[in-house]
């Protein structure tokens, strides 16, 4: 009875994905000389890998049936385009662009985005919002959490399988929840394989709606909370020495008394 | 009289607060068994920030609440037992936390960064319009801390000005508190109310395993893709054996199957910092490095020489693992 109630709300359902655009995960950032931040110019930048997963996972309940609509959004300077044409080539059904400058850019919080989310979440209807357990910049891996505080939904974080039930990795092992929609979810990247967009697919998504929005059409002010003082190089490990052989080796650990 | 009497009131508590002290909340983390060291963790970042009381919630905690009642610097400990804080979800516990802090209104909340404080932190966070601060490796003041960024390539000095501090910290960057020397006194959380949409815990399925826990262990092997297979990886667990180590993995071994993906050390894995870290047959992608490159001694050993892995290694053994390995059991 409970699942059949819980296929019901599934068939209507409309996604939220949000993504951002970050520097591509195989680049060695480098941080600037006036210690502002990382180099970012000319530097290879991609959609989130996080965010790939769960857009993925959205597209498959809309392949499923499940799914009627992906709306994808990212909040960034004019260069998030990118990565909204890259969703709608994947298979978000529309974009919603929240245009900031690249100052504005610099100091966004997820606590911002997490605003962002759950207005729109409401303005479009949607019964589901799906993101990324965490953006490979800032390492925070906040949003999804405080999306469903602000709209006080359900939350599974760190999702490996939704079916419907969610089954969220935690340390030692896995947890399965079951919630009932509207609720959030973030992926982690146990959860799918995410798609190629394809060349016709790239072509088609050109055509697709993309709508520029700025944060006070929803009425959300960017007051940012956290001042960035300072960004440093970590302290660099001294450079290590090869050893010929297991026993070399062994000799080399017990003096400097890490084995007995 | 009411008149006269309202001045005194409000000096009082005006007095009382100017005279408070700066206070903490950490939340406890435990498996409804034990209390899991982690906490002691936060305990210890929390010290550096004020008095600490410790937020225990849960189906069946009192035993749990006594144990955090002996850990050095704990000066209170609150206790939440209700069957529907089983598996701690983040919806009902939020409730609790928020429970506490709207009546002791704490200046900052703790915890160490693991699933459920990742889970929750964020979502209390929102109830207060606080900008969290994640995975904390130091703490300059009240409201400054340095924290990773970019896989641990880059460290980020930051400042705050939240209304409410909510903090997660790396465990492997503050040492546990101590389990004993405290005497804390044991309350209880009123005043919570469960939100309605209820979500239900189905079940947990905890990977079980006799040998040191990850986080916590001195030494920790490791394998990776050059492994080959699940029946291969158990050369890595012959090696933990005779090392009392714990076992971690690449994300390549953890997505082959060879190992479980609670084993994956890395930027979204764990983060370990062991006194020694032995890397078998990985080559060492940013991702893997942002999780482990903070060891005190690091080993590599792989075939590959231009491996990245040997970049961050005290001792590089440029060798065939599978002669290597049995070659270093042996010898232990």
């Amino acid at each position: 009875m409970k699942t059949s109630l819980y296929h019901q709300l599934l068939q209507v359902m409309r996604i939220l994905v949000g993504v951002k655009r970050v520097i591509d995960y195989v680049v060695k950032v480098r941080v600037k000389p006036d210690k502002t931040g990382v180099i970012k110019e000319n530097v290879q930048h991609s959609m989130n890998p996080f965010d790939e997963i769960a857009l993925e996972e959205a597209v498959r309940l809309k392949e499923k049936k499940i799914a009627s609509e992906i709306i994808a959004m990212s909040c960034g300077p004019t260069k998030s385009q990118e990565v909204l044409r890259t969703a709608l080539a994947k298979g978000a059904d529309r974009a919603i662009h929240i245009e900031v400058d690249d100052v504005k850019a610099e100091n966004l919080e997820p606590i911002h985005i997490a605003k962002l989310l759950s207005k729109m979440a409401v303005e479009e209807k949607v019964d589901l919002i799906f993101v990324g357990k965490q953006a490979i910049d800032d390492d925070a891996n906040q949003t999804g959490q405080l999306t469903a505080g602000f709209l006080d939904w359900p939350q599974a974080m760190f999702v490996s399988k939704v079916e419907p039930e969610a089954n969220g990795e935690i340390d030692g092992g896995h947890e399965v929840h079951r919630l009932k929609l509207p609720a959030v979810l973030s992926a982690d990247l146990r959860l799918n394989e995410p798609r190629y967009a394809t060349l016709p697919n790239i072509m088609k998504a050109k055509k697709k709606p993309l709508v520029k929005k700025k944060p006070s059409d929803y009425g959300v002010e960017l007051e940012p909370q956290i001042e960035v003082l300072e960004v440093t190089e970590p302290p660099p490990r001294k450079a290590g020495i090869f050893v010929d052989d297991v026993s070399a080796l062994i000799a080399k650990l017990k003096e400097r008394g890490v084995i007995a | 009289m009411l008149a006269a009497k309202l001045p005194t009131a409000l000096a009082g508590k005006l007095s009382s607060r100017c005279c408070r002290l700066v206070s903490t909340l950490v939340l406890a983390e435990h498996d409804e068994v034990s209390l899991n060291p982690i906490t002691l963790n936060a305990v210890s970042a929390a010290s550096k920030l004020g008095d600490i009381t410790v937020l225990v919630g849960g189906k069946n905690v009192k035993k749990i609440a006594e144990e955090a009642a002996k850990v050095e610097n704990v000066k209170k400990v609150l206790v939440a037992q209700d069957k529907k804080l089983e598996g701690q979800l983040p919806e009902y516990m939020t409730n609790v936390v928020m429970a506490a802090q709207d009546q002791y209104k704490f200046d900052s909340i703790v915890a160490s960064a693991s699933s459920f404080s990742r889970g929750l932190i964020p979502r209390v966070a929102a109830k207060y319009n606080s900008s969290p601060i994640s995975d904390i490796i130091s703490i300059i003041d009240g409201n400054t801390f340095i924290r990773p960024i970019y896989a641990g390539n880059a460290l980020c000095k930051v400042r705050t000005k939240a209304p409410l501090k909510l903090l997660t910290v790396r465990t492997t960057a503050f040492p546990p508190a101590n389990l004993k020397g405290g005497n804390a006194t044991i309350g209880d959380v009123t005043n919570y109310r469960f939100p309605e949409y209820a979500p239900e815990f189905v079940k947990q399925e905890i990977v079980k395993s006799e040998r040191p826990d990850l986080l916590s262990a001195k030494v920790v092997v490791s394998g990776g893709r050059g492994l080959g297979s699940t029946e291969k990886f158990k050369l890595i667990y012959n090696l933990a054996d005779k090392l009392n180590a714990a076992v971690g993995a690449s994300r390549a071994a953890v997505d082959a199957g060879y190992v479980p993906n609670d084993l994956q050390v890395g930027q979204t894995g764990k983060i370990v910092s062991p006194q020694l870290y032995i890397a078998v047959g990985i080559s060492g992608a940013i991702q893997h490095l942002a999780g482990m490159k903070d060891s005190k001694v690091i080993v590599a050993i792989n075939k590959d020489p231009e491996a990245p892995i040997f970049q961050v290694a005290d001792y590089g053994l440029r060798a065939d693992l599978f002669k290597a390995l049995p070659e270093l059991i042996q010898a232990l």
